[in-house]
């Protein structure tokens, strides 16, 4: 029950994720009567819910190796400053993006503890944030060049095309919230992935670990926020973000999942390293700033004459804003907590017991780890 | 999925149907009026009889796109600009079935030596409209051919604007020969032959901005 309770913080990011992000997966498609929004629910839920289950563990552990939140109560706290500081930056209409506030917010997390944070790790996801939207931008563009060579060559009737298209947002959308999902579980649920161990769910043909519980759980938040509250959100911001034809839509809602896809893809990334190339980091990317980086790429394509520049800036602004803000409300609310709610939030010493005790060759090496506040306090209090 | 497509097949269907007896409209009104000045009763009558099954079929199948559009959400987008040309074209049709009409009822009387100018207005105002309605098409399936294809609906509207001003001056300032409400009669009939190619004009406008809208 404890557990649930702790978990609210990530739900809440979940269902502030699903709302926000299912309109730059189908809010054009919905915006221009393309799709109906019941049928669009329906499909951004299970395909966000199967990506988040199947593909969610790449990005995650990324975001355990910038800081493995190790107590409940910390997990609860972090997760709950992200989903306050995007909260609080939609509200002042600030560019904000859940990915970017979990990170500052984990970022607070080993300043609070005396955590060290691994530049590396840090600087492979600022790349990320970068190159996402960059990224995006060059999808669109071949996109749309491949678009624009295959009107030219198949006249198709404008109905036909209409048929088409429909479809094509469908099948395009359900990517979307695939990628949405495998890409933006870990800033949902990554955090409470250390600190809570669930009993696996043997089914004899299929192991459910603690892991994917978490994840489907993160998914069913993601779920219930594009059913609940994305329509109003695609209603009032939706089309004002992206006033574009359906064909144009069905090329920015591509080109985002693609990268989504690219940044959330173990076997990719493997298979990219197989060749003898680097890697593909595997980081959670705001879709929001990867679809603003699309629509940019297409507009300079087209010329340039379209690109408002301040839009640029404001996306600058949300990589550095969106965590600094995360990160300082991260470490007061953690103060609170160990101090006020008396909650252990996690140390150096602990993380230091808990990779002692998973280490190979351990004793205890095999032994399910559930960790409760309750015995973390104990066992830390202990320790000094 | 199957069955969207099946709807959209249909409506394709309907559409170039709908299309296609205008186009037959303006032609059977062009014969009627040369059927007319030549005297030619028996083809006139024909002619009349046809106009109205063609415009009576035009009217059936534009309520059903109507209804199939609407109830199909085919084409969100633009279904109210489509629809609104789809009006336009079915106003051609009209406007040549009460063309048509009028000169069975009121029976005016053309002059040999006015003839052949009304035979050249007649050809050229519906020579505009015979040059909107493959635009029409091209619309559906090639929007960013419509422009450059309406040049010549411009050209022969303007023609005809031409011709018709002639005929009036002609009218007016030579034919002494004819009365006052003669005159008026004859002007009246240069005006609605003139009207097929003003109402080509009005949707070759239309198209321009729809073909404009539907590029991304």
């Amino acid at each position: 029950m404890i557990t649930l309770l702790f978990l609210t913080s990530g739900l809440f990011l979940g269902w502030s994720l699903g709302a926000n992000d299912a309109a730059n997966i189908f809010g054009t498609a919905i915006g221009t009567r393309m799709v109906r929004f019941r049928l669009a629910a329906i499909i951004a839920g299970i395909f966000v819910i199967i990506g988040a289950v199947a593909q969610g563990a790449g990005a995650n552990e990324t975001l355990g190796d910038l800081g493995s939140v190790s107590t409940l109560g910390a997990a609860f706290t972090v997760a709950l400053a992200a989903a306050l500081t995007v909260f609080w930056m939609t509200r002042l209409s600030l560019p904000v993006s859940t990915s970017q506030a979990i990170v500052g917010s984990i970022i607070g997390w080993n300043f609070y503890t005396n955590n060290p944070t691994d530049l590396g790790v840090l600087t492979k996801i600022v790349a990320t944030w970068i190159s996402g939207p960059i990224l995006g931008g060059i999808f669109a563009v071949l996109l749309f060049m491949l678009l624009q060579l295959a009107t030219r060559k198949v006249s198709l009737h404008l109905i036909y095309k209409d048929v088409i298209t429909r479809v094509g947002l469908v099948i395009v959308g359900a990517f979307g919230a695939y990628s949405l999902g495998a890409n933006n579980i870990a800033n949902v649920m990554g955090v409470f992935t250390h600190s809570i161990q669930l009993t696996p769910l043997d089914f004899d043909w299929l192991v459910i670990g603690s892991k994917q519980q978490l994840f489907f759980i993160g998914g069913i938040a993601i779920a219930i926020g594009i059913a609940t509250y994305s329509k109003h959100v695609i209603n009032t911001v939706g089309r004002s973000l992206m006033p574009l034809t359906p064909e144009a839509a069905l090329i920015i809602v591509l080109a985002q999942s693609l990268v989504l896809f690219i940044f959330s893809s173990q076997t990719l990334s493997s298979a990219i390293a197989s060749i003898g190339l680097p890697p593909i980091p595997l980081v959670p990317v705001s879709s929001s700033q990867v679809v603003i980086g699309a629509i940019i790429g297409i507009g300079l394509y087209k010329g340039g004459r379209e690109i408002k520049l301040n839009i640029l800036g404001s996306i600058s602004l949300g990589w550095i804003a969106t965590p600094i803000a995360a990160g300082i409300l991260s470490f007061f609310m953690l103060f609170f907590m160990n101090n006020v709610f008396k909650q252990e939030v996690g140390s150096t010493e602990i993380k230091r017991i808990l990779q002692t005790e998973t280490e190979p060759g351990s004793l205890q090496k095999n032994r399910p780890i559930t960790y409760h506040p309750d015995s973390l306090q104990n066992d830390s209090l202990a320790n000094l | 999925m199957s069955i969207i497509f099946k709807h959209a097949r249909q409506l394709v269907v309907e559409i170039d149907e709908f299309i296609n007896t205008a186009e037959k409209g303006v032609l059977v009104f062009k014969e009627g009026v040369l059927n007319y000045l030549n005297n030619e009763k028996e083809s006139f009558a024909d002619k009349i009889s046809d106009i109205d099954r063609l415009e009576a079929t035009a009217d059936r199948l534009q309520r059903k796109i109507d209804d199939e559009a609407y109830q199909h959400s085919l084409l969100p987008q633009s279904i109210s600009d489509v629809v609104s040309m789809l009006d336009r074209v079915d106003e051609l049709i009209d406007i040549a079935k009460d063309n048509l009409y009028l000169f069975e009822l009121e029976l005016p009387f053309f002059p040999e030596n006015i003839r052949n100018e009304y035979i050249r207005l007649t050809t050229t105002s519906v020579e505009a409209a015979l040059c909107v309605i493959p635009a029409v098409r091209t619309y559906f399936r090639e929007p960013v051919q419509v422009r450059d294809m309406l040049t010549k609906v411009y050209f022969y509207e303007s023609e005809t604007d031409k011709i018709s001003r002639n005929i009036k001056r002609k009218l007016f300032h030579e034919m002494h020969e004819l009365d006052l409400a003669q005159k008026i009669h004859l002007r009246y009939f240069a005006l609605h032959i003139e009207s097929i190619s003003d109402k080509a004009q009005e949707l070759a406008d239309a198209l321009t901005i729809m073909a404009l809208k539907i590029n991304i």
